[in-house]
């Protein structure tokens, strides 16, 4: 820097030292400390308040946004078949978008748009049933007019009256799965995993065990193996459940908690064995026949995956229309042929017996009366426990 | 960042006549006036509002107002001092190993590459090309088990050493701080070569080969000439490393294990998934305050005042 008594840049530099710009900066900062002093909470918006003009007899496109591979594919042209086929059938042009990875992420995107009562562009999304439980409380989701899905008759009984949308008029079931548990018998030299409480407790894994950062299939799979129910329970139960799985994690059982991408390490045998979900495991056993998935006695759980469509869509009919497409058992079968998880339309099974018997014979794929009746979802929580509870279970991750 | 900004600040010495005092004394207020307001906007304002969101109370549904809640920036401290102490460590190691790695690496390519020194410039750029994430999911497939580098490591039986470090605590190398220092080093080391590179190429030869004709040793005049004139790249690759390295969480989640955790994964956890933002606030408030503490401290010592 220049000396300080060089006559012309010296003005500047008495005048200005470091102090008083800083000094300068933080008034002009205080000021603006004013207006944040508070952030408002959110607003509820009535039934009628969260419908925007339908534009889709004008326009006729749907935008949906769904979870990465949860579509059928052509492996060739890289196209969705199913998608193509609905345009065919209506004229009506899907913009497709594979952005939701994970239900924190996708609300903390719709959450602006949606806690504004804007458009968030898109007509469709699918989110799991506790975040469209969520969505619901916070007013966020419009009401389904059944009129337009004709074929929703064809719904799998048991997912019409589920605790957080009596009735369904609110979402949609798009696929089902259960989650249970995996394990790369290479890995394990040997053993075979069977329960949660081998998960966390039998030595022979230490270190090479994954949770899942979901906090119902987690906590939920862990009340199951401690002989309670995860779709009725009171608080402490909860915690006492959290306490289990923080003592496995000092005791360095645990080596993480993983989304989707556990895939990988089980099979490459970095991870012996994880709670894991059906789908993804069916998926994995193409490549890796060796793989063993159990569903423990005690109980596993069953979560679905959901369209909702939020606040302020513009094109709510053509999005029920494309609903009402994928009702269908033809269509639905399609794409079950590809995901592999559990379909929530009736009929699916008996057209793919013939199409492709190995999927329809996957018990995985097609869970018969005595595995449905050991499946549990998770209770509905009330906005103070979502809170807490999640409060707990990041202690627990992060902690 | 600040680096950049000393580059113009000694062109202030002109030469013209002195004409009406008064203007001239405010001409460089209003040249300021451009980078205060960038600062304002993009540093101050969101600054206060971290800090004013940091001491309210309430829920994310019903809304939060500022209730002057000091006592929460005890207890995160308490309850989340390892973090914090977990990630300048992470940081502090994946700094050194970058700058170990870093200088060859830079003095190689500023004066011994020769017609190659623009190729291996863009190869120190070329990861950039691939996302991050894509970039770190990579190492999960170079440290797996079975893989070549767990076998070198334990024939080497450098596994032994790293377990004797607390560095690992099996004979793997994948989900342990082994493995989370080495995609913090890998993730941040262009940042540490760039600075470095552009110190070492202004050397002037002429002043090693004056050491030499003062009967200095290649060692000593390395000690003595090109360190010391290489030092504000030394401090500006080491800035640029550790700050980003240490509020990283994609390395922590994706190569760590549960006792490897950085307290940029509890911020992101607190405010993606908890929703309790004044926790999140909280969180970053202390982690900005020690990362500058540190900055602060090593810039004085290492005598590079211009730097800030």
């Amino acid at each position: 820097m220049g000396t300080p008594d060089s006559a012309p840049s010296a003005p500047l530099l008495r005048g200005l030292t470091r102090r008083r710009f800083l000094g300068g900066v933080l008034g002009l900062g205080s000021a603006a400390a004013l207006s944040a002093c508070s952030t408002p909470g959110l607003e509820k918006y009535g039934l009628d308040a969260r419908a925007a003009t339908d534009l889709s007899s004008g326009q006729k496109v749907v935008n949906w946004s769904n979870w990465p591979e949860y579509v059928d594919v052509n492996d060739k042209t890289q196209r969705h078949p199913s998608l193509d086929q609905f345009k065919k059938a209506t004229g009506i042009t899907v913009r497709y978008t594979e952005d939701v990875t994970d239900n924190d992420v996708i609300f903390a995107k719709l959450k602006p748009a949606l806690a504004a009562g804007r458009d968030t562009g898109r007509d469709l999304v699918v989110v799991t049933d506790w975040m469209i439980e969520r969505m619901i409380r916070l007013t966020w989701a419009q009401e389904i007019d059944h009129g337009n899905i004709p074929n929703l008759k064809n719904l799998e009984p048991t997912l019409l009256n589920v605790s957080f949308d009596k009735g369904r008029k609110f979402s949609i079931p798009w696929q089902s799965g259960f989650t249970g548990v995996a394990y790369n018998p290479k890995a394990t030299d040997g053993v075979k995993v069977t329960s949660v409480d081998q998960l966390l407790h039998d030595k022979r894994l230490k270190g090479k065990v994954t949770l899942l950062t979901e906090l119902r299939d987690t906590v939920g799979l862990t009340m199951l193996a401690m002989g309670k129910d995860p779709s009725d329970f009171q608080e402490s139960e909860f915690y006492d459940a959290i306490d289990v799985l923080r003592d496995a994690k000092a005791a360095g059982q645990i080596q993480g908690f993983t989304g989707n991408e556990y895939g990988q390490g089980l099979a490459a045998g970095d991870i012996a064995a994880c709670m894991a979900w059906t789908g993804d495991v069916v998926q994995l056993q193409a490549d890796n026949p060796h793989l063993g998935y159990v569903l423990p006695k005690a109980g596993h759980m069953l979560w679905s995956d959901n369209f909702f469509i939020p606040n302020q869509a513009a094109h709510k009919t053509n999005a029920e229309k494309l609903i009402n497409w994928y009702y269908q058992p033809k269509i639905a079968a399609e794409v079950e042929d590809y995901v592999n998880y559990i379909p929530t339309v009736v009929g699916v099974q008996d057209i793919l017996v013939k199409e492709d018997p190995d999927v329809a014979k996957n018990p995985l794929i097609f869970p018969d009366a005595k595995v449905r009746s050991t499946s549990h979802v998770f209770q509905g929580v009330s906005a103070q426990q979502d809170t807490e509870f999640n409060r707990a279970f990041q202690a627990l991750i992060g902690g | 960042m600040s680096a950049i900004g000393s580059l113009g600040g000694a062109g202030g010495r002109t030469k013209t006549a002195p004409d009406r005092p008064e203007k001239r004394r405010l001409t460089p207020y209003w040249l300021l006036v451009p980078g205060m307001a960038w600062l304002l906007i993009f540093f101050v304002v969101p600054m206060v509002f971290l800090g004013s969101q940091s001491l309210q109370t309430g829920s994310f549904e019903d809304g939060t107002k500022l209730t002057w809640n000091f006592s929460i920036y005890w207890e995160t401290l308490r309850g989340y001092w390892p973090h914090y102490a977990r990630s300048i460590g992470f940081a502090a190691l994946a700094t050194i190993a970058a700058l170990l790695i870093g200088y060859p690496l830079a003095y190689m390519i500023a004066h011994k590459s020769g017609r190659w020194k623009n190729i291996l410039l863009v190869l120190v750029i070329a990861p950039f090309f691939t996302s991050f994430l894509i970039r770190t999911l990579a190492w999960k497939t170079i440290l797996s088990s079975g893989g070549p580098v767990v076998w070198f490591f334990q024939q080497t039986h450098l596994t032994d050493l790293l377990q004797w470090l607390h560095l690992t605590d099996k004979d793997t190398l994948l989900a342990t701080p082994f493995a989370v220092i080495a995609g913090l080093t890998y993730n941040f080391l262009p940042f540490m070569v760039l600075p470095l590179y552009a110190s070492l190429d202004r050397l002037d030869h002429r002043l090693l080969e004056a050491a030499g004709d003062l009967y200095s040793r290649p060692f000593t005049a390395f000690r003595r000439v090109t360190l010391p004139l290489s030092m504000p790249g030394v401090v500006a690759g080491t800035l640029l490393t550790f700050i980003p390295a240490a509020g990283d969480y994609i390395n922590s989640v994706l190569l760590g294990n549960t006792r490897s955790t950085m307290i940029g994964q509890v911020i992101d956890g607190q405010f993606l998934r908890v929703l309790d933002y004044p926790q999140a606030a909280t969180m970053s408030f202390i982690l900005l305050i020690i990362i500058l503490a540190i900055v602060m401290t090593y810039v004085r010592r290492s005598g590079t005042e211009e730097l800030v």
